[in-house]
């Protein structure tokens, strides 16, 4: 970018702001994932307008626009990586309806996803997706990324209660997809390309979203196993049983034992895995439901079932996962949170994959998260700073992305490709899958403006995990 | 020999930043982050600029000056931190590595000097303060002063605050703190009271009405001579070189008396004293003798609650909000003993205000030198409190009292409404002393 470009631009946002001074640019150099890049400019402003002038503009002089929310992204997503202007989107935050008789919200971009949580819950009404950032990401960050969260299990991601947005394109217009009702199949559904094109096709403005009744009340199962693998098949063997659970989470022993190093929960630190289930529904049927479900694990062979009884006692049991992440960072200081996901009759065998993956490479792998979906959450413990063992890291990345692909999985249950998973494209989609998704691209942004570098690799683009 | 980026890394505490994964579950509880909108103004912001500085990406240490300077190191980001950053430590390190290198202007120089090496850590000079606000009220200079309209000259907003000072002590009573109080009825605790600097000079009151508090439940109370300031303005003001000294000689005077516990009554100087082993850790000779001081140090509240609370004389009905101070919350992480004892009083019409743990805006002398930010931090807090329609508002810091009596003021809510600390409230709840005019 030219000097000149700023003074057009800060002439463009005459009712937001401009940052340009090095303190602000940094600030928005960075995400969750890796990588530093700095922007030329960031631009905060609550005019949809003024947003749309400056896209405008950018496409003209072909200055790359980086839409952002509150850069919770684990992939890359809002990272400058060719530099441009970063448009801070968590300030467009000051629309929230929530329509009781239509069951939908309508959002401005920038609201954060708790708040609407919060808005539905007061109606009685539930917007399910629940990345466990929601208190921290904004909705616009979501739709972009096309979070899920633990939830997601029974009620699918983000892009499944997405009916209608407003979008700016990348020659600075300001359209509108979908609509208000539920079923709506005129022409190309285009709600559902930009919901998780991570900011390539163009800014997500405002949205609406599909709401659903709250559901009346909800038990937890706690089983404990002594083989991963058991606990693997015990996941499959409960979703093919006819029951749903809301969440079914995953913890392996290096988890358990971190946690109960770090706060200890009264979690066994001998067996090798336990799932937590999560049943909501009628009141009647999630205490059957919760019978069922302990039947099946000790079937297959879980040495201890736990029913927490209180709120209270509920709470203490999904605190002990939520330790999880706080606990493992202390082995190590570098976390490195994978989403690859598998096919559920695959989580034995992904299971007894990493466990390979991790003796091969000798890195310190965690395995918890969401595992009812099969997206496992292989987290690697590392230290950045140790050169070596990161080589190491980024091999073993590479190995479980290719395990998952070759399981009939994805590299992605939940955080975008981003920079980081872009080298692993063509590996899932093949040479003519990626080439159509390119085409898409090109067609709406032909100046190659909104958000370049992420999701499409470069000519021999490798994973990198060190700076 | 050290290269200068390995000696800035090391100063900087650059290997403490990496412990954050830049989730930013800090930006929904920085108070900086709400008011000022930006992610520089941010926790996670400010500790990535300094492992920029670290990695050599920036070169100018001056690019932090205004981040760190207007961050109110209130803290509510470490417990919001699922990995455990220690910001604190973070922010001092910085603020003491730019100390060092920059070049103070003359008077600049000289003011912090004399403020912060000679006029707080001396009880003398702090006495003398106490005496010349005696003075300057009841000379009638004070009202002659207030009425010139020459409090609206000062600078840094200074009147505004001179107007929300409590009343001062007569120099026959400041000089009246007994050495040694004993306890009333059966002894359950030796306990030696810190009595703070600013806390002393300004808030004589609450320090009288502490030993008054601390006896009635049945402490014996002994106030140590020879204690000093608790240094915390230092370290905040990146003078930790000074910080490290008063705390020694803090640890020295308390040292000499056998004391079950050192209490104090200020959230931010108790956060202080809770972190002298941290402040001391390189020193050998100090490590284990500082350890022993933070082992021993408590708030008030916890000893009033380790005796059985207060005894409480009857009380009309009151609507009560309690304003936390961030230090004793974020960092002591005393939070259930205040709430405890008010909620102990019968009558009591206790309402949480929203988003009770946000900093206030006080911050030491933040709201002294960032006065314009501070404002609008006091501003979000006050609309908060004001939905509670409380009639009395408790907190547990000096600093907080002022800033939530400015707030009472700036708000035209005096009639409604008085602002008290948590130890004042109890005392006049135990009978010892009458109601407090608050504002």
């Amino acid at each position: 970018m030219e000097p000149h470009h700023i003074d057009d631009i800060k002439k463009i946002i005459n009712r937001g702001h401009v940052l340009t001074e090095l303190h602000d640019r940094y600030s928005y150099s960075f995400d969750g994932s890796f990588g530093t890049y700095l922007p030329d400019a960031v631009v905060q402003s609550k005019h949809v307008e003024e947003i749309a002038e400056l896209v405008k503009y950018a496409n003209r002089e072909w200055i790359p626009i980086i839409p952002r929310g509150q850069s919770t992204s684990l992939s890359g997503g809002p990272l400058p990586v060719k530099g441009g202007v970063v448009v801070d989107l968590s300030v467009m935050n000051d629309v929230l309806q929530i329509d009781e008789e239509d069951l939908v919200a309508v959002v401005s971009t920038g609201v954060l996803t708790s708040e609407i949580h919060k808005a539905a819950l007061e109606k009685g009404l539930m917007y399910p997706p629940d990345p466990s950032s929601s208190h921290v990401s904004t909705i616009g960050g979501n739709l972009a990324e096309n979070s899920g969260g633990p939830r997601g299990l029974k009620y699918g991601v983000t892009k499944d209660y997405v009916i209608g947005l407003e979008v700016i394109t990348p020659q600075g217009e300001i359209i509108r997809t979908g609509g208000r009702t539920v079923k709506n199949v005129t022409g190309y559904d285009l709600t559902k390309l930009i919901v998780g094109s991570e900011g390539t096709l163009g800014i997500i403005t405002k949205a609406i979203l599909r709401l659903i009744p709250k559901p009346q009340a909800s038990e937890t199962v706690m089983a404990i196993f002594d083989s991963l693998e058991d606990a693997g098949a015990a996941i499959s063997k409960i979703l093919s049983s006819g029951i749903l659970p809301a969440k079914m989470e995953l913890m392996d022993q290096a988890s358990m034992i971190a946690v109960e190093n770090y706060e200890p929960s009264g979690l066994p630190r001998d067996a090798e895995a336990l799932i937590l289930i999560e049943l909501d529904g009628h009141p009647l049927a999630v205490q059957d439901e919760a019978v069922q479900i302990s039947k099946v694990c000790r079937e297959i062979g879980a040495r201890e079932i736990r029913i927490p009884q209180t709120a209270a006692e509920k709470e203490e049991v999904w605190k002990a996962r939520k330790l999880v992440s706080p606990a493992i960072v202390r082995i190590k200081p570098t976390k490195i949170s994978e989403d690859a996901t598998v096919p559920r009759s695959k989580i034995p065998e992904m299971c007894r994959r990493l466990k390979q993956i991790k003796e091969k490479y000798n890195i310190h792998l965690v395995v918890f998260g969401h595992a009812g979906d099969g997206n496992l959450h292989p987290n690697i413990i590392a230290d950045k700073s140790d050169k070596e063992e990161m080589k190491r890291v980024e091999q073993a990345v590479a190995e479980i992305f290719e395990a998952a692909v070759e399981l009939g999985g994805t590299l992605s249950g939940e955080h975008g490709i981003g920079t980081m998973k872009a080298p692993f494209m063509e590996m899932e989609l093949g040479p003519v899958g990626l080439d159509m998704m390119k085409r898409i691209k090109e067609a709406w942004d032909p100046n190659n403006i909104m958000n370049p570098g992420k999701i499409f690799p470069e000519p021999g683009q490798k994973l990198v995990l060190s700076e | 020999m050290k290269t200068k980026l390995e000696q800035l890394r090391e100063e900087l505490k650059y290997e403490k930043t990496n412990q954050c994964v830049q989730c930013g579950y800090c930006l929904p509880v920085c108070p900086t982050y709400a008011t000022m909108g930006k992610e520089t103004h941010s926790p996670r912001g400010r500790i990535n600029l300094v492992k920029m500085v670290g990695e050599g990406r920036i070169t100018d240490l001056s690019v932090l000056e205004e981040p760190m300077d207007l961050c109110l190191g209130c803290r509510a980001c470490e417990t919001a931190c699922p990995t455990g950053v220690p910001y604190g430590e973070i922010l001092e390190a910085a603020r003491s590595a730019m100390t060092r290198r920059k070049k103070f202007s003359l008077p600049v120089r000289a003011l912090r000097n004399t403020l912060l090496k000679r006029v707080f850590p001396s009880r003398r000079a702090m006495n003398m303060i106490g005496h010349s606000m005696w003075l300057f009220e009841k000379s009638g200079v004070q009202k002659w002063v207030r009425k010139s309209g020459m409090m609206k000259k000062l600078p840094y907003h200074l009147g505004e605050f001179e107007a929300i000072t409590p009343a001062s002590v007569s120099p026959t009573e400041r000089s009246s703190l007994p050495t040694f109080t004993p306890a009333k009825g059966i002894k359950q605790y030796t306990v030696a009271l810190f009595v703070g600097c600013i806390m002393d000079a300004m808030f004589r009151k609450i320090n009288q009405l502490s030993v008054q508090l601390l006896a009635e439940v049945g402490c014996d109370v002994i106030v140590v001579e020879n204690q000093t300031c608790c240094g915390a303005l230092h370290v905040h003001a990146g003078e930790s070189d000074h910080g490290k000294h008063l705390a020694r000689l803090n640890i020295e005077a308390f040292e000499k008396i056998e004391a079950d516990f050192i209490v104090n009554n200020a959230g931010g100087c108790g956060a202080m004293m809770v972190e002298y082993d941290h402040l001391l850790a390189d020193e050998q000779d100090w490590a284990a003798r500082a350890k022993h001081f933070v082992e021993k140090s408590r708030d008030i509240s916890q000893v009033l609650i380790a005796c059985g609370g207060i005894p409480v004389k009857h009380q009309p009905k009151e609507r009560v909000t309690y304003q936390r101070s961030c230090h004793m919350t974020h960092v002591q992480k005393v939070t259930k003993e205040p709430l405890e004892l008010i909620l102990s009083i019968s009558n009591v019409d206790f309402i949480e205000m929203k988003d009770p743990n946000m900093c206030c805006g006080s911050a030491g002398i933040y709201n002294i030198v960032n006065y314009e930010e501070s404002m609008k931090i006091l501003d979000v807090k006050m609309e908060n409190i004001k939905e509670t329609r409380a009639t009395l508002m408790v907190t547990t810091n000096p600093g907080c009292l002022l800033q939530m009596k400015l707030g009472i003021e700036r708000e035209n809510l005096s009639e409604k409404m008085r602002a008290v600390h948590l130890v004042e409230y109890l005392a006049e709840v135990a009978g010892i002393a009458g109601k407090q005019e608050g504002n």
